[in-house]
């Protein structure tokens, strides 16, 4: 899929890329992490062609630079920050789909998985669109276009968990389709890939698999039982879509399973509150915790 | 073909919606209802009346205000996406850089010239409902001249996007570019290097590579064919071009730069980095 062979980048004087090279191939879910500076968002874009650099990188046997459409046709990318653009959605989606040769009605569909009323939006300037919003839209032009790799970069950052959980479900959907998660904090992403490569100012630190990976798709019913109410904890869980259960002690709900590290990290801030903690998958599979 | 559309609508759309596009349009259609209030179209002034007194005025005006208004909304937005990360995610879409560059181009050209144009036509409408005479020849000669002189600033703010790396430093070189140019028209620097008795080849030639001095002058000729405001370097000059020469000069020489211009910055925009 990718070939990355001695690849260098530098900016003046200083190496932000320094001798890289790895393979990426179909079925892998990568966890690109590292601090800030550590060359992710450099090596995304010497992928998408829009870097010069030293070394070779090929894209299904083409390299990006030269043959920028072609390479671009097979990558979905969804950057951390959201372009400033002053036209309206309408107009984004029109570009977008006519560069990829697909209908907007595709790009539609999906935003519309994501729980955003596009016809409302339509209209609506995109830079005056919540975080949330604006990071849906990006994720469901690059998701509709059925490119062969997607590449987002920190694609969580402004989703709620219920929205995660669908972007997972579209994931999981596209089967072994190759995806690379930039992000600065592992546990962020750790339960969406299968493989991590960690960057320190532009060299490979740690390339390794992560075994427990399972389906995307899967949805974990989880009970909390808290030692007394807490106003904070129950503002925190209700954004998880939790509810109260047969007591104000106690709360119900789903957790997506590519989700629950973020969630676990989540639940150790109120390890005051918690008193019990149980967690099945739903394939029968049941873990407890107390 | 149809990337470069993409690109063109784009560029529309977005300039459409950008403040500076509101100033701009605001300024040339002001200068047409202030040029109306002050009753140029009824003023006589050697010789030239009606609408052909407006337009000359019009013109003349065009010629200081269009060229730093192309050169810094030019820089500023196209500098200002890179930095923005418009480019970032735009150039992550599957099409050429040759459709996105040029389609840029194509659109900022209509969205700089159409409030420009719009303004003389509506001018020439206002005029001739008020009984005034078309005057379609210099309507006509105007309109090939602020296409020519747009297209040339707007090859140049592109060339200097390409260059530079942030929206101010693009700013400040197109500000500088722009007063260099105004510094060289005849009423400045070129009437001191003239009174300084510099060899009048000298001063033809400065004019002449001046894109800003060459549509003045042309400008000029279309109501005054023998150039007798402009003194004795209109003896060279229509000794060296004829008055025909001359007006195809003043159309092609701003366009071949404009087009020079915007080339290399093309080129370069291809071979460095993009975002």
């Amino acid at each position: 899929m990718i070939e990355i062979k001695n690849l260098s980048k530098a900016f003046r004087r200083t190496n932000v890329l320094d001798d890289l090279t790895m393979h990426w191939g179909q079925g892998d879910r990568i966890a690109l992490i590292g601090s800030n500076g550590a060359g992710k968002t450099t090596l995304i874009r010497c992928i998408l062609g829009q870097y010069v650099y030293n070394g070779n990188i090929e894209v299904n046997g083409l390299e990006p630079r030269a043959n920028r459409s072609a390479v671009l046709k097979t990558i979905g990318f969804v950057p951390q920050i959201a372009p400033p653009l002053k036209m309206p959605v309408s107009e984004l989606l029109r570009f977008c789909a006519g560069a990829a040769d697909i209908a907007i009605a595709d790009i539609e569909a999906v935003i519309t998985r994501l729980e955003i009323d596009i016809a409302e939006l339509r209209s609506r300037p995109f830079n005056r669109l919540s975080g949330g919003q604006k990071q849906k839209i990006l994720i469901a032009i690059a998701i509709a276009r059925n490119p062969g790799l997607i590449i987002m970069d920190e694609p969580t950052a402004n989703l709620d968990p219920k929205a995660r959980q669908i972007l997972f479900d579209l994931l999981s959907e596209r089967g072994d389709l190759p995806v690379v998660i930039s992000s600065h904090r592992l546990e962020e992403v750790a339960g969406l890939v299968n493989r991590i490569i960690e960057l320190d100012r532009g060299k490979v630190v740690l390339d390794d698999a992560v075994e427990d990976s399972g389906d995307l798709s899967a949805r974990m019913p989880c009970t909390i039982t808290i030692a007394r109410h807490d106003e904070a904890f129950a503002n925190a869980i209700s954004g998880w879509n939790f509810s109260e259960g047969d007591s104000d002690l106690v709360w119900k709900g789903e957790v997506s399973g590519a989700d629950r590290l973020r969630f676990f990290g989540v639940l150790a801030r109120y390890s005051g509150v918690v008193s019990g903690l149980e967690m099945g998958e739903s394939t029968g599979k049941r873990s407890t915790v107390k | 073909m149809k990337a470069l559309l993409l690109a063109t609508r784009l560029d529309i759309a977005e300039s459409l919606r950008a403040r500076w596009f509101v100033l701009y349009s605001l300024v040339f259609g002001g200068i047409i209802v202030v040029l109306f209030m002050f009753g140029l179209t009824e003023s006589r002034v050697v010789g030239f009346t009606g609408l052909t007194r407006l337009l000359v005025t019009y013109i003349q005006l065009s010629m200081a205000i269009l060229p730093v208004f192309v050169l810094i909304t030019t820089v500023r937005s196209l500098a200002g996406d890179r930095e923005a990360g418009v480019f970032e995610y735009m150039l992550s879409q599957p099409i050429s850089l040759a459709a996105w560059y040029w389609g840029r181009f194509a659109g900022r050209f209509i969205i700089v010239f159409a409030p420009v144009f719009l303004a003389m036509i509506a001018a020439t409408v206002w005029g001739v409902v008020l009984g005034a005479e078309v005057p379609v020849y210099h309507l006509v000669w105007y309109t090939i001249l602020l296409v020519s002189l747009a297209f040339c600033f707007l090859g140049i703010g592109f060339l200097i996007s390409s260059v530079t790396r942030s929206s101010d430093v693009a700013q400040s070189a197109a500000f500088f570019i722009w007063l260099i140019m105004l510094l060289f028209l005849d009423l400045v620097l070129l009437g001191m290097i003239i009174r300084e008795q510099a060899p009048a080849g000298l001063v033809v030639t400065l004019a002449l590579a001046n894109p800003m001095q060459v549509f003045r002058t042309a400008a000029m000729m279309l109501f005054d064919p023998q150039l007798i405001l402009l003194g004795p370097s209109a003896w060279i000059i229509l000794d060296a071009f004829s008055e025909t020469g001359y007006l195809v000069w003043a159309v092609c020489y701003p366009l071949i730069i404009g087009l020079a211009a915007g080339g290399l910055g093309y080129f370069l925009f291809r071979r460095g980095d993009l975002a």
